[in-house]
C-alpha cells in the first residue's frame, strides 16, 4: 500500500464542535484539490456523521468524545467518524432512512432520519460498523479532469 | 466565515419574514426551531423564510422545516422558503422534500 497522510482529531461529543470539524474537512478537501461541489458534499456528510455521534452520546448522558480520522490518499479521501459510546441499534436506524415518499402523509413525516440517507447519497462509499461504539467510514474519490488539474499549484500530487 | 446562525424576524400584518444568515447545523438548528415554531403555530400567518445568506445546511435544518411545516398544517398557516442557495436547495431535492415544502426559487432572476 502506498503511504498516505493521516489526520486525527478528537473533539467532545457536543454539537458545538460539528462546525469545527466541518471547517477542518473543508480545509483538507480543499488542499487535496476537490471541486467546490465535492467539498460541500463532504461537509454535509461528515457533519451528519458527527451530529449522529454527538446526539448519540447526549442520549446516553455520558460525556464522550468523537474521533474523526482523515486518510488522505492520492485519489481519495477516507473519513472515519467514531464514537465510543454505548450500544446503538443499527437495524432500527436503517429502517428510518430514505427520501420522502409521496405516500407519506405530512402528519406522519419524520423529522430525523435524513442524515444517514444524505451520507449515503453524497459519498462514494459508506460503511457503518457497530462492534464497539459506532464507526462510520466514508470515502470520496477525487474525480480529476482537465479543467481541475493544475488549477492550484500547491495541491497534493495528483499524477497517476 | 460565520459558522453560527443569525435569525431576524420581521412581522407585518399577516406575514412574517424570517431572515437567516450563517449555517444551519446540529448546534444552530435549535435556535432556528425556537424562532420558527411559535410563528408556525399562529393561525393564518404566511411565514416566508429567506435563506439567501445561509451557506450551509444539513439534515438538522431539514428537520426544523419539517416540524414547522407540520405546525402550519395544524394552524392553517403557510410556510414558504425563498432565495435558497443552490447547495441548500439541492438537499431538499435529494430528499424529495421539495415536493411538500413550498420553495420559491424564482426570486433570484427567474427562469
Amino acid at each position: 500500500m502506498k503511504p498516505f497522510d493521516f489526520i486525527e482529531m478528537k473533539v467532545p461529543a457536543k454539537s458545538e464542535y460539528v462546525g469545527v470539524i466541518r471547517l477542518s474537512t473543508s480545509g483538507i478537501a480543499n488542499r487535496m484539490g476537490f471541486t467546490y461541489e465535492d467539498i460541500e458534499d463532504l461537509k454535509v456528510a461528515i457533519s451528519e456523521a458527527m451530529s449522529n455521534a454527538a446526539a448519540h452520546a447526549y442520549d446516553d448522558s455520558e460525556e464522550g468524545e468523537v474521533t474523526v480520522g482523515f486518510g488522505v490518499y492520492e485519489d481519495r479521501l477516507e473519513v472515519m467518524v467514531a464514537d465510543h459510546g454505548g450500544s446503538f441499534d443499527l437495524t432500527k436506524v436503517k429502517q428510518g432512512i430514505g427520501p420522502y415518499e409521496q405516500t407519506e402523509s405530512i402528519e406522519n413525516l419524520r423529522e430525523g432520519g435524513f442524515g444517514l440517507f444524505l451520507i449515503d447519497a453524497l459519498m462514494d462509499k459508506v460503511e457503518i460498523k457497530n462492534d464497539y461504539g459506532v464507526i462510520v467510514l466514508m470515502t470520496k474519490y477525487l474525480h480529476m479532469n482537465e479543467n481541475e488539474v493544475g488549477l492550484d499549484d500547491d495541491q497534493i500530487s495528483t499524477t497517476q | 466565515m460565520n459558522i453560527n446562525l443569525e435569525v431576524e424576524i420581521v412581522e407585518q400584518d399577516s406575514t412574517a419574514i424570517v431572515l437567516l444568515a450563517g449555517e444551519i447545523d446540529a448546534y444552530t438548528a435549535p435556535k432556528l426551531k425556537e424562532a420558527l415554531l411559535p410563528l408556525a403555530k399562529q393561525q393564518g400567518l404566511l411565514i416566508e423564510v429567506n435563506l439567501e445568506k445561509v451557506n450551509y445546511m444539513d439534515s438538522t435544518g431539514l428537520g426544523v422545516f419539517i416540524s414547522a411545516l407540520k405546525a402550519t398544517k395544524e394552524s392553517g398557516s403557510e410556510l414558504k422558503l425563498v432565495q435558497l442557495q443552490d447547495r441548500v436547495k439541492r438537499l431538499f431535492e435529494i430528499t424529495a422534500l421539495d415536493s411538500i415544502i413550498t420553495i420559491d426559487s424564482t426570486v433570484r432572476g427567474g427562469k
